[in-house]
């Protein structure tokens, strides 16, 4: 389970988040949605202690992470995976190694038996075979499936996505949103998706925040959400520019 | 104060105070035996074979440099044969390290600072974090482990390579007696020389691999911050090796004088 509580984060002069609280249950699936540069990839960085809050607490399973060190994190963070919005694969492996890095460093297994988990991976977001691609030789879709299926190898409790669809086609995008709802599927993992894309927001969030103006603005199942009549949010559903911006 | 200036003793400061943090978590991460022995042999073959060409050029030219200047002068008071024990000895304890870690730190240390700082700003570093991966552990302790190992090797192979091509020039060139400069040679030039220079060697090791690290793992956004970065991380490390280098002579010297 994962708990905020009032959270608070500035960088510099510039508030970015502001008395962020929520709860996210066990195996539930979230949408965080929000504008372009409004703290929802900084909010996400901060479930898995990449970020450190200015005040408030992160809990995990009831552990508050704000106060650990790095090196306490680690523990924390072997129940998370993370899709980074460019994917962030180690440019100078290939997609194997990439895939079973988690693998070599935290779990003792035969090579025979890595190469076994990393096809099946592989397979599991509809790449088999690429093993020896060098991860620069990619496209955006297969290096977003390479990075899910990097944080999927070792079967965390908890998948987090930044952006996943950002700068995709719309039939990749839709690709990927059904991945997720099979990595969600498949391994009962709890999924927060960070995105500004509402068909991914309606498909893989059974629950939807809305970050506006530092704060959580709104909140409530997908079908509510996508019914509200409230301004803001239809006009963030909709995608209506404000007229200062036309 | 000029605030300006109130800036620039706050960012050295401060600069100063992460790369001592830096320097503990590496020694932690060490201690606890976190290093991977694999990623420190590609260290070493990046750092020390692929360094061979660059060492061997600088270290064959300054001692033939060194060995035709001392010539000159020494020819005017008949002290030819001596020639060869001061390219011996300056050799062993003075240019042989410094000029190794300079080209090493020109050649690794800007490599190493726009490697780390090209993976922080595509969120790779996070990306190692994320999968439990204490940054430290996996990128700065096998570079420093390999810097502190190849230095003094490629020291060693600076000194060997200066020493025999300033006889090369002694001999054929300048046509100084082959025996007794090569005499004179092991007469003047005793082990504690090479041992100062090895001590040297390995400190600068240490000192190119932490500013490059340091400097990649705290690189601004975008290119210009890797570019940033890299440039700075050769000219930190150079001005550090330059300083540090007066005072280990100067600590050392006297602690050789007291044996």
């Amino acid at each position: 389970m994962i708990e905020v509580r009032q959270l608070h984060k500035s960088f510099g002069a510039q508030e970015v988040l502001e008395d962020i609280s929520f709860r996210i249950e066990n195996g539930e699936s979230v949408a965080i949605i929000g504008r372009s540069g409004g703290g929802k990839s900084v909010l996400l960085k901060h479930l898995i202690g990449l970020l450190q809050p200015d005040s408030g607490e992160v809990l995990i399973d009831g552990e508050n992470i704000v106060r650990m060190n790095e090196r306490q994190l680690l523990r924390v963070r072997r129940k998370f995976g993370m899709v980074f919005q460019g994917a962030a694969l180690f440019d100078s492996m290939t997609v194997a190694e990439n895939v079973a890095f988690g693998l070599r460093r935290h779990v003792h297994l035969t090579e025979a038996e890595i190469a076994r988990r990393v096809a099946k991976t592989l397979e599991l977001v509809d790449l088999p075979g690429t093993e020896n691609k060098n991860s620069a030789e990619l496209s955006g879709g297969m290096r977003k499936r390479v990075g899910l299926a990097r944080a999927i190898i070792y079967e965390p409790q908890i998948v987090l996505y930044d952006e996943p669809t950002t700068g995709l086609d719309p039939i990749v995008s839709d690709s990927i949103d059904h991945l997720i709802l099979r990595v969600r599927d498949r391994l009962k993992v709890t999924t927060v998706v960070v995105t500004h894309d509402m068909r991914t927001a309606r498909r893989v969030g059974q629950r939807v925040l809305m970050l506006h103006e530092r704060k959580i603005y709104a909140t409530g199942t997908a079908d509510e959400f996508f019914a509200s009549r409230d301004a803001v949010v239809r006009q963030f559903v909709d995608g209506v520019a404000d007229a200062k911006e036309n | 104060m000029n605030p300006l200036a109130n800036k620039r003793i706050h960012d050295t400061l401060t600069g100063l105070g992460q790369i001592t943090l830096l320097a503990r978590d590496t020694f932690a991460s060490l201690c606890r035996f976190r290093v991977t022995w694999h990623d420190v042999l590609f260290q070493i073959y990046f750092i020390g074979v692929k360094s061979q060409t660059v060492v061997l050029i600088t270290g064959a030219f300054t001692g033939m440099v060194l060995g035709a200047q001392t010539y000159f002068q020494f020819h005017k008071i008949k002290m030819d044969t001596a020639s060869l024990a001061v390219v011996g000895v300056s050799m062993c304890s003075e240019l042989g390290p410094v000029l190794t870690a300079l080209m090493v730190a020109g050649r690794v240390g800007g490599a190493m600072a726009a490697e780390i700082g090209t993976m922080r700003v595509t969120e790779q570093i996070d990306a190692l974090r994320a999968l439990a991966t204490h940054p430290v552990d996996y990128l700065v302790l096998p570079r420093l482990v390999a810097s502190h190992i190849v230095m003094p090797l490629l020291t060693v192979e600076a000194v060997v390579v200066g020493i025999g091509a300033g006889y090369l020039v002694g001999v054929f060139l300048l046509g100084i007696d082959p025996t007794y400069l090569w005499y004179n040679m092991l007469h003047f030039t005793h082990d504690v020389d090479l041992m100062i220079g090895l001590i040297k060697a390995f400190i600068f090791g240490g000192i190119i691999a932490l500013i490059g690290c340091y400097k990649g793992m705290t690189c601004g956004l975008g290119a210009q911050g890797v570019g940033r970065a890299t440039m700075e991380a050769v000219v930190y490390s150079s001005i550090s090796i330059l300083i540090t280098n007066f005072f280990l002579t100067l600590v050392m010297g006297k602690l050789v004088g007291q044996l």
